[in-house]
């Protein structure tokens, strides 16, 4: 929604502002203005000229040499090259020194450009003549204006005087954001209202003289609405003997400060009245309305029709429809039809203003994929109390400007009147509920500044019908705050009891991952959570793979965003195949986001929503540093289980020997391995990619920060080292358990410090070796007991087939 | 007898000579060995004792000691003096060029939304409140409905929903877990939830149809929106800057009752206008308000005892303002190059 200041000031004839100050203060009285423009801001210098002669320029075939009468004592003589510069026409004119917006040329700057007296072709030239371009404007607004050339003033306009206040330039036009609630704001008259309440002026709203002669519209038209709840209120009146023209200056400027091209009286009156009162009207030619008579019904289901703009619709029956006799003549509150719109030949004019429900219209024009700035209106639901004002209205400008004769009375089917709403005034409530100490009085003043009266012996504010958004105490305080000013609200915290505040468990643990994995060197990502269907194939999912059971997003911004991810590999790889292809080294990425898993389609309850920590790298480490890197998250997290690592189930998107399931005992807690070289190509990363990805749902209840001290051991320890060789499909996992259950509670600890394969090792065996320390809890362990230990470790290794090396 | 006398002299004052002159460890080893040593100088006068005259025994047998002690001495303060020589001599070449590049372990960098998050965090932490989260596939009911947003509402448009199903959606807002908290009916509530939000825009630099919200709520008995500015206030001034100023202007959310959008004074000009601020000398940061009552009564609260504020604000907004990043894709792109700033 915009407005010009002197639309505003129409209104609030005191209002003495800067666009400035108007900005800031009605911003914050709740009217939020997000801009301005200047309309003058880079015009100078500009009158209206008198050309008395224009001479062809002796040296060019199109320019012309004027000489124009500015008002000074000499006329100047100016170059001018537009096609219909001739003698005896006023035009604008910009003196030596002044600015314009732009140039013929199509230059412009922000703050104008300065014109100088120079030579054009060797014939001096003082000033310009200007085109409405020239001027910051178009012809489209100004359509009495040549669109190839310069401007052409009035033979009245007086030479000398200000052309820029001429033509209304001297203006601002404030661009608002009116929020939802505020459908009273979305005109002209609203936002007055506010601009008067805000500056403590006077609003003057038009004051609507009775219109029409002795005729009556209900002999033109009669009109039956078959669904009064899509349809609250339909007005409507003629006008006859109809004269299309122009309409006034006045009029066209304040269209255009909206951004609406003014195109004849009857369309600029309809669409004026949409701006000044946010009623939309529509205008059908009356003689089209068979049987002169109005139906609103719902359309049929697959009726099309064709609107004014020459676009046909297929409607559906939630859709309502204006019809006349026998066809309908325009989708309600949307567009009207090719079939009876206004054309240059009308003689008679059927005006319609009516009110239709928001949320159908909304609907509507959605389905149709039309928006127009009608529906845009409506479909904020208006107040059905402003049709007949806004018809009235209308017909009061069309006998003003001489466009008609306006049929006396109107058609008003308006079954169930709108009534204002009464608000019980609690001011100690609303001091409560501010944290102020305002007085009642003060309070009842606020409110009257925007038209809620005050009942004293209901003890209750009216609230007029087009405030739909004061309906208890809090919308009332609002009304309070605003005019109070928010700034001087004070500022104080919350009494009340203390509260210990803090983060969740999960949220510690998550935490933890974030620390241990940047010490371990990697860098935070943050993925969608969106992903493509196409993830599936590129990881070598199988087709009955479970993560292919993804959630669909039924309105997605594309294809490669239509799917709730069921892993987080997509996301990472896409992650380390960017830093690959920016030529970044040795790059470690983690990330930790949900993945969405639902058990059955459509979804009928909310998905699990699985928070991982999913670990990437390339370039530097392997397979167990990554090993190691998920180790110490157990271990910072006081996992006490053994992570076991599991091959049996391997995964497609994993290299077939180098990955593994990690479970902490019967739990499921991730996975880890080196991406598969074909997956690597699908995301075009070409180093060997090392994956890890937990799932912190599962891992988080078996975390725990309990911790006993269990005294530090005081008999020595002793150590063997042994060295062996291993069948080579025989797992450390294997030999360490076996080395665990045979070495008995003296056994203290148990580590794996060579491993090597080749010759001369012979092939399908690799070399082991294993540092073993015993240690008794309460005594100093004896050489028998540890040469027995040794002996049944011994053994037990010997039944996996190894044997110690000479 | 005095020939012994003059011998030992002799001894003590040849191997007095040597020992100053000794240039290290071995050469005084070598003249220990060679004095004292079995078969050395001392040693074989001592085995010459058989020879002297009994009475005269201890005298010499002291002359000897004394001579042994007097060496011994001295070559104790000559090791001394060696080792010190020795060790300033190592040190001296042990001299590093200590302006050489450091050695730092290889850490990883935490994305700028968790830094600009927990820097939240730990504001509102601070004041009592807990941190919770929320599910971020949510039912139509408690994104929309239970929010003072029902069916139809113009709202739902704007917002440009994901849908799953007609009542199933991709959270559009944080404020869902107002609802989810406000039912549970533990009060008094003081609560952030951060989160993951979604919203159908296409991807630029300052749209994202994935950012994070911070949801903020406070129900208790007596809460004021001189609660909601102060606690605000508060907010701005820590993750700002002590001298950041705050500026609520009216607004309207479903939601809330009454409702504002915090402005802060621009932390880059302090206020006067700059580029930063587009001239304005304010930046819009989030928006709050009074709960309103409908949604105290949708979530089993009695309004009139019960009341509150609740705020959102978007942390890639925090973050991008705070760390002064210009494009909202580098949040997402997550090339090292970039998360390494951090």
């Amino acid at each position: 929604m915009n407005t010009s200041l002197s639309w505003i000031k129409a209104y609030v004839p005191d209002l003495d502002v800067t666009p400035k100050q108007y900005m800031d203060a009605m911003t914050l009285s709740g009217t939020k203005v997000e801009g301005y423009t200047e309309l003058d801001k880079c015009l100078d210098k500009i009158v209206v000229g008198e050309v008395l002669t224009c001479e062809e320029h002796p040296d060019s075939d199109h320019l012309h040499v004027c000489t124009v009468n500015v008002g000074a004592e000499e006329p100047l003589q100016i170059v001018c090259g537009a096609p219909n510069v001739k003698a005896g026409i006023k035009v604008p004119v910009v003196l030596e020194g002044g600015r314009v917006a732009g140039t013929h040329s199509g230059g412009s700057s922000e703050d104008g450009i300065q014109i100088k007296a120079g030579k054009v072709r060797g014939i001096e030239s003082r000033g310009m003549i200007c085109s409405i371009d020239e001027l910051g404007s178009s012809s489209e607004f100004y359509p009495e204006a040549a669109s190839d050339g310069i401007y052409i003033f009035p033979d009245d306009a007086e030479v000398g005087a200000d052309a820029v206040e001429l033509l209304g330039l001297h203006d601002a036009v404030f661009e608002y954001e009116i929020t939802s609630n505020r459908v009273d704001c979305y005109s002209a008259i609203g936002i007055a209202r506010e601009a008067a309440a805000t500056f403590g002026c006077d609003f003057h709203e038009p004051e609507i003289r009775e219109t029409g002669n002795d005729e009556k519209a209900e002999d033109y038209i009669s009109v039956d609405v078959l669904d009064e709840e899509l349809c609250p209120r339909f007005t409507a009146r003629v006008v006859k003997n109809v004269k299309i023209g122009p309409s006034p200056r006045w009029m066209q400027r304040r269209l255009a400060s909206n951004g609406i091209r003014p195109i004849n009286n009857i369309v600029d009156i309809t669409n004026y009245i949409m701006e000044e009162y946010g009623q939309p009207m529509h205008a059908y030619d009356y003689d089209t309305i068979a049987g002169h008579k109005i139906v609103v019904r719902r359309a049929e289901e697959g009726e099309t029709f064709i609107t004014l703009d020459g676009q046909e619709h297929t409607l559906d029956n939630k859709m309502l429809m204006i019809c006349d006799g026998e066809k309908p003549v325009g989708i309600a509150g949307v567009m009207g039809g090719e079939n009876s719109m206004i054309t240059d030949q009308v003689k008679t004019v059927l005006f319609e203003a009516a009110n239709f429900d928001g949320t159908n219209i909304r609907l509507t024009s959605k389905r149709l994929g039309h928006q127009t700035d009608a529906s845009q209106k409506f479909d904020k639901g208006l107040d059905p109390n402003t049709a007949m004002l806004a018809m009235n209205r209308a017909c009061e400008l069309m006998e003003e400007f001489g466009a008609g004769e306006v049929v006396g009375g109107a058609v008003d089917v308006y079954p169930s009147v709108r009534k204002p709403v009464e608000v019980p005034f609690e001011p100690d409530k609303i001091n409560e509920l501010l944290g102020t100490d305002i007085p009642e009085d003060q309070m009842i003043a606020y409110f009257e500044k925007v038209d809620l009266s005050y009942d004293a012996s209901k003890r209750a504010v009216i609230v007029p019908t087009w405030r739909q958004d004061v309906l208890r105490t809090c919308d009332l305080a609002e009304e309070v705050a605003r005019f109070y000013g928010y700034d001087k609200i004070p500022t104080t915290l919350p009494s009340g009891a203390a509260t210990a505040g803090g983060l969740t468990y999960e949220m510690r643990i998550e935490g933890i991952a974030r620390d241990t994995a940047e010490e371990c060197g990697f860098s935070q990502a943050y993925c969608y959570s969106f992903e493509s269907p196409k993830v599936f194939d590129r990881l070598l999912l199988a087709e009955d793979a479970p993560e292919r059971k993804a959630i669909e997003i039924r309105n997605p911004l594309g294809p490669d965003y239509s799917i709730m991810r069921t892993t987080p590999l997509g996301g990472i790889l896409t992650s380390l195949s960017t830093n690959f292809n920016r030529r970044n080294k040795a790059v470690r990425l983690y990330e930790m986001g949900n993945v969405y898993l639902a058990d059955s389609f459509p979804l009928t309850s909310l998905p699990d929503e699985r928070k991982k920590l999913t670990l990437g790298m390339y370039g530097e480490g392997d397979f167990f540093d990554m090993k190691g890197v998920v180790e110490l998250f157990f271990d910072r997290t006081g996992i006490s289980v053994k992570p076991e690592y599991r091959t049996d189930a391997p995964r497609p998107y994993f290299h077939p020997g180098r990955q593994a399931k990690i479970f902490l005992g019967d739990h499921e807690a991730g996975e880890i391995g080196e991406i598969h070289p074909k997956v690597m190509k699908q995301y075009g990363i070409g180093e060997r990619c090392y994956i890890a990805v937990l799932d912190l749902k599962t891992i988080t209840p078996l975390t725990s920060f309990d911790r006993k001290y269990t005294g530090i051991a005081k008999y020595p320890a002793v150590s063997r080292d042994i060295s062996m060789i291993v069948p080579k499909t025989v797992t450390h996992a294997e030999i360490e358990a076996m080395i665990e259950q045979r070495g008995g509670r003296i056994l203290e600890d148990c580590r794996l410090f060579d491993i090597y394969e080749g010759a001369p090792i012979q092939p399908g065996f690799k070399s082991m070796a294993y540092s073993l320390t015993f240690r008794h809890h309460d005594k100093t362990l004896e050489d028998a007991e540890i040469q027995s230990a040794m002996k049944k470790i011994l053994n037990g290794l010997n039944s996996l087939g190894i044997e110690l090396r000479s | 007898m005095s020939g012994i006398e003059e011998k030992l002299r002799e001894i003590q004052e040849q191997a007095a000579e040597e020992i100053r002159r000794a240039d290290g460890m071995d050469r005084l080893n070598e003249i220990r060995v060679s004095v004292l040593g079995k078969k050395g100088s001392l040693t074989s006068v001592l085995k010459s004792m058989k020879d002297v005259a009994a009475e005269d025994r201890p005298k010499v047998g002291k002359w000897v000691n004394d001579a042994r002690a007097g060496i011994e001495q001295l070559m104790e303060e000559t090791r001394m003096r060696i080792e010190e020589e020795s060790m300033n001599l190592r040190l001296r070449s042990e001299t590093v060029d200590v302006t050489l590049p450091a050695r730092t372990p290889r850490r990883g960098h935490r994305h700028p939304n968790t830094i600009a998050l927990e820097e939240v965090e730990r504001i509102f932490i601070g004041m009592g409140y807990e941190v919770l989260e929320g599910p971020e596939i949510e039912y139509d009911e408690y994104n929309f409905t239970k929010l003072n947003i029902p069916a139809n509402h113009p709202a739902k448009d704007e917002q440009d929903t994901f849908y799953i199903t007609d009542e199933i959606l991709l959270r559009t807002q944080t404020s869902p877990v107002q609802a989810r908290i406000m039912e549970q009916g533990k009060l008094p509530i003081r609560m952030i939830a951060p989160g993951r939000v979604f919203r159908s825009d296409e991807v630029d630099a300052t749209h994202s149809p994935s950012f994070h919200q911070i949801e903020g709520l406070v129900i208790d008995k007596g809460i004021t929106l001189a609660d909601l500015k102060g606690t605000l206030d508060v907010f701005a001034r820590e993750l700002f800057g002590p001298d950041t100023k705050t500026k609520f202007r009216p607004h309207h959310f479903p939601f809330t009752e009454p409702s504002a959008e915090m402005d802060v004074s621009c932390f880059k000009c302090g206020g006067k206008g700059c580029r930063f601020c587009k001239g304005e000398g304010w930046i819009e940061i989030l928006g709050c308000g009074m709960v309103h009552p409908h949604v105290l009564e949708m979530c089993g609260l009695d309004p009139n005892e019960y009341g509150g504020f609740a705020f959102g604000v978007g942390l890639e907004r925090i973050a991008l303002l705070k760390y002064e990043i210009d494009d909202m894709r580098l949040l997402y792109d997550n090339d090292i190059r970039f998360l390494n700033q951090f």
